[in-house]
């Protein structure tokens, strides 16, 4: 067994905390996944899928527990540790894709490269092609994202979510407004970059069909783990 | 390697170019406020200076004169009632006037010292007389004061003997031509019969009557005044340093030193009045320019909520998303300042092909001084970011989960 990438104990999350409505939405999950590990995070709506993958993704703090990232504790970290730590070890694919209207396809790819140096280069350009070309959208390297396809969009945004080498990927729902063909397509894409570059992947789906597909399926019912494959 | 923009100027690029209509709205507001700015100030500026110019062209900066004569009580009880009249000024000389001028030479900022004697006299051709002013100068030393060969129409300005200078009204009301021959009288009975050696346009038709010019002798001799000049004219380099001067002046000398900007009090309250308003006025503009850019900017960042979102979840931090705003108040001033001193330029153009002086002249040239669109482009740009500071602060503290979301 491998270094786990992420570990997750007793990791609780309320909002309003201290004021009459308070509601905790994720009540102590314990969780760890290891490198090269491909898993699927289910359940149903409402049961706090998308706040744990926010709070592993860094983009919400917890409110209690120990999150750590490749054996890194993240509660003592300042903002701008965390803001690096994320651009650095995370890649996000979200289910509207999300990819910036204003830059093409290939500047979209290269965007987390730019974020982490500072600004473009030719390396960062040569990287952010080749991976455009294992989606299969060379060709469409210098269009923007309107011009695109939903099924398109989405492989965009998986190249842009592995132009860092990520330890760790996190997709919302990838396929979630995607056609069955499209989806198993985008699906496997992710998987075969799993098996090339061993980075971790934790996948919120409600496709039970994908769920399947993966090594592992976590569920998530009422903000407690029901069950953790 | 090709030079590429880095992160922040890129962004910020991009979403200006992405706003179009917006972006192309607040240029367009930036560059009327330069234009409104630079055009009211290179306009102003000028016509401060030709109005400026054309009060002291036929005047001295600085004059010095004797103290005036005033009756004192001549007993000291305070109890006592005392009227006192006072007298009448009777014209005298500037005491020890040769000394004063080297003394007044040799102050720092004065350029040039005239020594002049003026008194009043008829001018007398046939049956026909006029009221004049005798001026006796050094034509070498009074035109430093004022540039009396620029207004010649006839002749030279040079006085010698009983040669003299007249103004072209008074040569037209006693029908005199150059070399024709001119008697002054005076009221203590004295007479010379001048030969005028040159005829001169002043564009001040009252002064173009009045001013007889001879020499500082003849001057002298015919208002019993041997030896001694009623007055000495002073030129100095920076004119709105005259009162200082004469300041200084009246502390060497204790005699009575006036500036122009004394004798001219009104001239300058108005010119200060116009500079308060005109600096009232940009000053608006520049608040409803800064305002302008702040209120689109902020709209913006409301629209481009879930792209701040998506770069801070790529790592974007906080300074950096702050940067990407101001750069597009910063690029929105600097852009308009350009654009607005073009404008302004335009602007200068066509109003000085249509507002003309009585001569035909422009009356003010088409230019555009560097200084002021460096000005401008500074304000503008410095403006600009002042005014992003707010939405740009409001876009780094967005919340990159709400903003995604939203």
């Amino acid at each position: 067994m491998n270094a786990p990438v992420i570990e997750l104990v007793g990791l609780t999350k309320a909002y309003n905390i201290g004021t009459p409505v308070e509601a905790e939405v994720l009540h102590g999950i314990d969780l760890s996944l290891a490198q090269g590990e491909f898993a699927a995070l289910i359940g149903p709506s409402g049961s706090g899928k998308s706040t744990l993958l926010n709070i592993i993704g860094l983009l919400e703090r917890p409110s209690g527990g120990r999150l750590s990232i490749g054996g890194r504790d993240t509660a003592a970290l300042p903002e701008a540790e965390i803001t690096a730590l994320r651009g650095r070890s995370i890649g996000f694919v979200f289910q509207f894709h999300h990819l910036l209207p204003a830059f093409s396809a290939l500047e979209n790819v290269m965007m987390p490269t730019i974020i982490a140096r500072g600004a473009p280069d030719d390396e960062a350009e040569a990287t952010a092609l080749q991976l455009l070309d294992a989606v299969g959208l060379k060709a469409h390297a210098h269009k923007k994202p309107a011009e695109l396809s939903g099924g398109q969009q989405q492989r965009v945004a998986i190249a842009r979510a592995l132009a860092l080498r990520p330890r760790l990927i996190l997709a919302d729902e990838p396929t979630g407004n995607l056609d069955t063909h499209t989806a198993d397509d985008i699906f496997a894409l992710l998987r075969a970059f799993n098996q090339q570059t061993g980075c971790a992947c934790l996948i919120v789906t409600h496709d039970p069909r994908l769920a399947a597909r993966c090594d592992r399926t976590i569920q998530l019912v009422d903000g407690s783990i029901a069950s953790a494959g | 390697m090709r030079f590429r923009l880095p992160f922040a100027p890129l962004v910020a690029l991009r979403f200006l170019r992405e706003g179009r209509m917006q972006t192309l709205l607040i240029l367009a507001g930036t560059t009327g406020g330069v234009a409104v700015i630079v055009f009211l100030t290179q306009l102003i500026t000028q016509l401060q200076a030709q109005i400026v110019d054309r009060v002291l062209g036929t005047q001295p900066h600085v004059v010095i004169r004797p103290l005036e004569e005033a009756n004192r009580r001549a007993f000291d009880d305070p109890a006592a009632a005392v009227v006192i009249e006072p007298r009448a000024q009777r014209l005298r000389s500037v005491d020890q006037w040769e000394n004063v001028a080297r003394l007044a030479a040799a102050m720092p900022g004065v350029t040039a010292v005239s020594p002049t004697v003026t008194g009043p006299a008829f001018a007398v051709r046939g049956q026909a007389n006029k009221s004049v002013a005798l001026m006796g100068i050094d034509a070498e030393r009074y035109r430093r004061i004022v540039r009396m060969e620029e207004y010649m129409v006839a002749g030279r300005f040079a006085v010698d003997g009983t040669r003299a200078v007249i103004g072209s009204e008074l040569a037209k009301d006693l029908g005199i031509r150059l070399e024709d021959k001119l008697r002054v009288a005076l009221p203590n009975g004295r007479d010379e019969l001048l030969q005028v050696g040159g005829i001169f346009d002043i564009g001040n038709k009252d002064l173009n009557r009045r001013w007889v010019f001879v020499t500082l002798p003849l001057a002298q001799s015919l208002l019993d005044l041997p030896g001694g000049v009623s007055n000495l004219d002073l030129t100095v380099a920076d004119i709105f340093d005259a009162q200082a001067i004469a300041t200084r002046l009246q502390g060497a000398t204790g005699l009575t030193v006036d500036s122009w900007m004394q004798t001219n009090a009104q001239l300058l309250a108005a010119l200060r009045n116009q500079t308060v308003s005109n600096n009232l006025i940009r000053s608006f503009v520049i608040l409803i320019v800064a305002l302008g850019i702040a209120s689109v900017l902020v709209v913006s960042v409301v629209q481009k909520q879930k792209e701040i979102g998506i770069l801070r979840a790529m790592g974007a931090s906080r300074a950096m998303i702050l940067q990407v705003f101001l750069i597009q108040g910063a690029l929105v001033g600097a852009v308009g300042s350009i654009l607005g001193s073009l404008l302004a330029f335009g602007l200068l153009n066509m109003f000085s092909a249509i507002y003309r002086n009585a001569d035909g002249s422009p009356l003010f040239a088409a230019q555009l001084e560097p200084r002021f669109i460096v000005l401008a482009a500074l304000v503008a740009t410095g403006v600009g970011l002042a005014s992003a500071l707010i939405p740009a602060r409001r876009a780094a503290k967005m919340d990159p989960v709400q903003a995604i979301r939203a």
